[in-house]
């Protein structure tokens, strides 16, 4: 696409037979930019360096899963909106188009004195930058009684893939009027409204499927993005399936116990039939493993996304402690061009231009029923803050929501091919 | 009427001003009459020219886009006339290498001609048998908007607009989706028009209004030049 194929193929060659070394050589004089995560963030930033850098520099993308499924859109998959096919992506087009070197491994270390990344598979990367676009990991012991150990029966499906699937299926075999139990988690978490927007498929789900049955949130923030528009939709869609705890009812008091299926809030038991537990969130673990972390999140200049720790790594979005922007797939793609701009201008001739960022989070809450909410952002020495907003209101008419809905279908194919194709 | 004419003509100019000079081969219209028969399956032109299934061409070049009296046109295509574009060679050029692709939303079902020279062949036919607009269906009475106009005659960075178009191909794919559209190789002066008709708040769109709203005049004109380079 941007490079011609004999150049990729000899590329690839030479990736090849480094390869096979247990140490991958630095490439003579180009730089070289190691990404961590083909995420939203991490795909896209891959992308963006190797076709706008046009062969200038070597990129090498570690991401273990040979196919992405999107964390975004994995609740219109629960509520039978989306395949989940169609939420996977593989990373072929990376690699043959941009000459992208993938490697389907788990990043463990970082060595920031001697600049390597190592591979659980035991290689070692050399870099001059690093990118680091690990999404979210969960703290331990933010619900009392639950730990990742226990993600095959409480799923939190705040991962795409396997934990969705799960997690509808488990949903799918509810027994007639049961309980859909939701323990929601503290701020900052990855994608606000998106516990919310789960609710709501669920109960769309459950009212086509087993309309008696019930969905209790234990939630432990008093309030919580998008709430009006959620709160309203609920009522017009879904009258009397939804009841929410919040801290001021013990939302924030509360323990499950995944063996005898129940969920506690502020000492009253409750047996639940599915119970989706999504835990305290914190940076990916390899954030902590590079050093780069301040309490649980990577710390960085909304600049050009680098660690305020190390400049020479960049961290995108979930991981990032940046500021204003909220915690999306569309940030983190927003902010991986940003980040490749910046990388391209300190390694190559390109010029460098001023940090500009923009979020936009879609929600469905029925069918044809689609809000939206977003902002657009620029740097400041003290972090990335909000220049402008918007969201949907209450009182929209049919049409408007319908479109916005349509819309996210839309963008969803954009952003994928923003960060595969 | 007279003022509205070489406004128009003047925005017509200043739009092309800006974009890289287009292939256009010198045109033969012998050749560009056997290449129109396909299109005439729905397009009349010459003598008696009336519309059928598509417009009629009499008076093409010139003519304000998507605005021929007594036709019904998709709404991309009056949209963009009510806003002041016209039909130049250019403009002909560009939606004839791929009508979807230039006006997503168009209603003619023609996937495009790929040859620069074919392509020079049909405008040269259509220009010759068509003859160019009369006054009163270029615009009618639309006057340009000078803001359009200031922005479209300003020279647009290409690299910096490609750096700006990074935020809008989060939502806009190349190919365009049902509802959002493809921006890719818009003519400048249909881009910029529409740019600003969001920025104003003329045209509501709550994205579009906000990630317009802090796009300066320079900002509009680089990425104007930069989708109207894109492949």
């Amino acid at each position: 696409m941007f490079i011609n194929r004999r150049a990729f193929l000899g590329t690839t060659a030479a990736l090849t037979a480094t390869l096979a070394s247990p140490t991958i050589t630095r490439a003579q004089s180009r730089p070289h930019v190691v990404v961590v995560g083909g995420g939203a963030g991490g795909a896209t930033a891959a992308r963006y360096i190797a076709r706008d850098g046009a062969g200038a520099v070597d990129v090498t993308l570690v991401e273990p899963q040979r196919i992405y499924h999107t964390c975004f859109f994995g609740n219109l998959y629960i509520g039978g909106f989306y395949d989940y096919d169609d939420l996977g992506h593989g990373y072929g087009a990376l690699a043959s188009d941009y000459a992208i070197n993938v490697v389907h491994d788990w990043a463990t270390g970082v060595d920031r004195e001697a600049q390597t990344v190592t591979l659980a598979g035991g290689a070692t990367l050399p870099y001059d930058r690093l990118v680091l676009s690990p999404g979210i990991d969960f703290v331990e012991e933010s619900v009392p009684g639950w730990s990742v150990a226990h993600q095959g029966r409480m799923p939190h499906a705040y991962k795409g893939g396997t934990q969705v699937e799960l997690l509808r299926a488990q949903i799918a075999a509810m027994p007639e009027g049961g309980t859909y139990a939701m323990v929601a988690p503290p701020n900052p978490y990855r994608c606000p409204p998106g516990p919310y927007e789960r609710i709501s498929m669920v109960a769309h789900y459950l009212r086509e499927n087993n309309p008696t049955a019930k969905i209790l949130i234990a939630d432990p923030k008093e309030s919580y993005s998008k709430q009006g528009l959620f709160e309203d939709g609920w009522e017009r869609h879904y009258p009397g399936m939804i009841t929410r705890i919040g801290p001021d009812m013990g939302g924030n008091a509360i323990e499950v116990d995944p063996e005898a299926m129940t969920l506690t809030i502020d000492g009253v038991v409750e047996n639940v039939d599915v119970c989706n537990v999504i835990p305290g969130q914190r940076a990916g673990q390899i954030a902590f493993a590079a050093g780069i972390t301040d309490g649980n999140w990577a710390p960085v200049s909304a600049y050009d996304m680098s660690s305020r720790i190390d400049p020479n790594i960049h961290v995108l979005g979930d991981s990032a402690a940046q500021g204003a922007m909220p915690k999306s797939g569309f940030s983190a793609n927003s902010q991986a061009k940003v980040a490749a701009n910046a990388i391209l201008a300190a390694l190559t001739d390109a010029r460098a231009f001023p940090a500009r960022y923009a979020n936009t989070c879609w929600s469905l809450i029925d069918t044809e029923d689609g809000v939206k909410v977003g902002a657009t952002y620029e740097a400041s020495d003290e972090g990335i803050v909000s220049v402008d907003s918007f969201i949907s209101q209450v009182d929209e008419d049919a049409e408007t929501r319908a479109a916005t809905y349509r819309e996210s279908l839309d963008w969803y194919e954009a952003i994928t091919t923003d960060m595969f194709v | 009427m007279r003022a509205v004419r070489s406004g128009l003509a003047a925005l017509a100019l200043a739009a092309f001003a800006a974009a890289p000079p287009p292939a256009q081969a010198e045109g033969d219209p012998a050749r560009g009459e056997t290449l129109f028969r396909p299109c005439a399956a729905c397009h009349m032109i010459g003598e008696d020219a009336v519309h059928r299934v598509g417009p009629h061409l009499n008076g093409l070049i010139g003519r304000a886009i998507g605005l021929a009296a007594g036709y019904e046109f998709s709404e991309t295509l009056a949209a963009a006339g009510a806003e002041g574009a016209l039909w130049s060679e250019a403009t002909l050029d560009r939606f004839l290498a791929g009508p979807r692709e230039y006006f997503p939303g168009t209603r003619m079902v023609f996937r495009g001609i790929r040859s620069d020279d074919d392509r020079a062949h049909l405008i040269a036919y259509i220009a010759q048998t068509g003859g160019v607009a009369e006054a009163q269906t270029a615009g009618q009475g639309t006057a340009p908007d000078p803001e359009v106009a200031s922005i479209v005659a300003l020279e647009g960075d290409v690299a910096y607009g490609a750096y700006l178009s990074s935020e809008c191909t989060a939502c806009h794919s190349a190919s365009g989706g049902e509802d959002i559209p493809a921006i890719r190789g818009l003519a400048p002066s249909v881009f910029v028009t529409g740019i600003v008709a969001y920025r104003n708040g003329t045209r509501e769109h709550q994205v579009m209004n906000t990630v317009t709203r802090r796009l300066g005049d320079e900002e509009i004109a680089a990425l104007a030049a930069y989708f109207a380079s894109a492949e």
